[in-house]
């Protein structure tokens, strides 16, 4: 009695191993920008939208990140676009999991011609380059940042599909879930509490690795004309009009420092991610 | 007169084109033990997954197989779900693996409880699953519904694979090498509990196992298979005490006894054929010290031998008794 309830006992707690200095970092700038995204509203910066200035001027104690070629707040502009990269990413890779995954798990654990069917579905979408279906797909629903969102789940979604199937393949195969069906469960309950639980660990680390992608595609997109339009403060699009005014290089710098630092501190997390859920893949 | 618990007729298993299984016939009545043993590959398991309505949909069985008197093969999965967990159960080989490693005991128990009386409290399964964990005697039973599988032993493990087979106290237990994959005290330790529960629950216990000491301790009647047909049948007195078919006595005069000096252990020439090279005739007659010319050409059908079993030899009366041999498990 007295052995087992030592053995019961919590361990003291130590410094996690997969909590590394990149991770943190990760972590650090991932925290930032989610403050901003919120509180961005009440920060005493200039309005995004107003010409609140002389026209290309350089970084200085008033504008850090100088103006744009409207005379607009590069910084200001900077941190309101994060709004609009983050909810926007955020948005495609929740519904590009939740679709893909759903139907990635129902095509491993049917199998046979639904199988079959999906994962050619699979195969084509992914046969394309991403940003040249993303590119058609906006191009023909019209350009638009909405657009721009659903042709970039589109894109993601059988990247999910494809990692869950082969997931839910594998673990369908181990003996608990045999043992589940000759206990009487049926196939929903052993799809969703025996085979999901095991499954989802790597849908998040791709989803976490992805998110940086995800906030580049989207900076693509409105590069080229087709996700956000003028006058809104989106990363791409203010690179865009940057972009031609080569010797001012502070229009660029400020979101382009901006989508560095959100790609990767989302590859830091999720390298931390699978260190943590996924130990064995080293 | 009920019909027996467990009645199987001419069972055979195909996939593709080989037959896995052919012609097994077995009957198990209420609170008895039936042992199936064989080699690796024989088809043991298969037969039993046939039972439970667990093989794949392109493996054809045909035959019958009767759970009192309800026939079992050619019914949908619904009706076989509804069936499983509830008046059959089974326990797995390795509870190592049969257990799902992101639930808890409790839960896992609880489950197994849910499925088929969901109209039940919360605390009342919660109370029925302790129950459960108490009758297969695993100490601590209410920390043991609160900690993962990976947090128990091996033995512990099976205990509560038993617990949750015995969760709806089933009519029919199959269990599958159940102590293959545990240590040898705890394997004795297993048996004893599987042994108590089926006198106590008066359950029909299907028990699969190349252990002959186990099977010739626990089970009434016993099924010797080989290659996908049973060779030998019979209660455990008749086929041990006095095997007629010459694989059998090849079985028992393998085992090394603990009371009697061996030069070296004596082993059956050769290996079990595999699947798609089966030998016509009798499947057993490339590695019999008996094998003649009617081996190679007709095969055997079981019949009954003077110890009271039923033996799928041609020469069942002679072969074994020409060796001279007495053996007993």
């Amino acid at each position: 009695m007295a052995d087992s309830a030592i053995l019961l006992q919590a361990q003291p707690r130590r410094w996690p191993p997969w909590l590394k200095l990149p991770v943190l970092v990760g972590i650090g700038i991932i925290l930032f920008w989610l403050v901003v995204c919120f509180t961005i509203d009440l920060w005493p910066i200039d309005d995004p939208i107003d010409m609140v200035a002389r026209r290309l001027q350089p970084p200085s104690a008033e504008h850090w990140f100088g103006t744009d070629a409207l005379g607009r707040d590069v910084l200001s502009r900077t941190l309101h676009g994060a709004r609009f990269s983050l909810m926007m990413s955020c948005a495609v890779i929740v519904f590009a999991v939740l679709i893909g995954s759903g139907i990635g798990a129902i095509a491993g654990y049917v199998g046979g011609i639904v199988d079959g069917a999906f994962m050619r579905l699979v195969d084509i979408t992914l046969s394309f380059p991403p940003i040249l279906l993303a590119m058609a797909v906006t191009a023909s629903l019209g350009p638009g940042l909405q657009n721009a969102a659903v042709a970039m789940i589109i894109v993601w979604w059988p990247v999910y599909a494809r990692l869950m199937r082969g997931q839910v393949l594998s673990v369908k195969s181990r003996e608990h879930v045999e043992a589940a069906t000759a206990a009487g469960a049926g196939h929903t309950r052993t799809l969703v509490k025996h085979i999901l639980p095991l499954s989802w660990s790597p849908i998040l680390i791709n989803a976490t690795m992805d998110f940086g992608q995800v906030v580049l595609l989207t900076a693509s997109l409105s590069f080229i004309g087709l996700g956000a339009s003028p006058p809104t403060p989106e990363w791409g699009s203010m690179i865009s009009e940057g972009a031609i005014h080569f010797y001012q290089w502070w229009i660029c710098a400020g979101p382009g420092i901006a989508i560095l630092s959100v790609v990767l501190g989302f590859n830091f997390l999720g390298d931390g991610l699978r260190d943590l859920l996924d130990p064995r893949s080293k | 007169m009920t019909a027996p618990l467990l009645q199987v007729d001419d069972l055979t298993i195909t996939i593709g084109a080989l037959d896995v299984v052919r012609d097994v016939s077995l009957a198990l009545d209420d609170g008895k033990t039936l042992g199936l043993v064989g080699e690796s590959g024989c088809g043991k398991s298969i037969t039993m997954l046939a039972i439970m309505g667990l093989l794949a949909e392109h493996v054809r069985v045909s035959g019958s197989i009767k759970l009192r008197g309800e026939e079992l093969v050619g019914r949908t999965q619904g009706a076989l779900t509804r069936l499983r967990g509830k008046r059959m159960a089974m326990i797995f080989q390795d509870p190592m693996t049969s257990l799902n490693p992101v639930m808890t005991v409790g839960e896992q128990v609880g489950e197994a409880i849910a499925i088929h009386q969901p109209d039940l409290k919360r605390e009342a399964r919660h109370a029925r699953a302790l129950d459960l964990l108490r009758l297969v005697a695993i100490p601590f039973p209410d920390r043991r519904l609160l900690q993962y599988p990976h947090e128990l032993s091996g033995g512990m493990r099976q205990r509560v694979m038993i617990a949750i087979a015995m969760a709806n106290d089933p009519e029919l237990l199959i269990a599958d090498e159940p102590t293959t994959a545990l240590d040898v005290t705890v394997q004795a330790q297993i048996i004893e509990l599987l042994q108590r529960l089926q006198v106590e629950r008066r359950m029909g216990l299907l028990l699969i196992s190349h252990d002959l000491g186990v099977v010739g301790d626990i089970a009434d009647e016993v099924a010797i298979m080989y290659a996908g047909r049973i060779c030998e049948r019979g209660t455990v007195d008749a086929v041990f005490d006095r095997p007629h078919h010459p694989y059998t006595h090849g079985l028992l005069a393998s085992l090394p006894q603990i009371d009697r000096t061996l030069e070296k252990l004596v082993a059956i020439p050769g290996a079990l054929p595999s699947l798609a090279a089966r030998p016509p005739a009798c499947r057993f007659h490339p590695r019999c010290f008996a094998a003649q010319d009617i081996c190679r050409h007709e095969e055997p059908q079981l019949r009954p031998v003077p110890s009271g079993a039923v033996t799928a030899c041609h020469f069942a009366e002679t072969a074994v008794a020409s060796t001279g041999a007495k053996v007993r498990a």
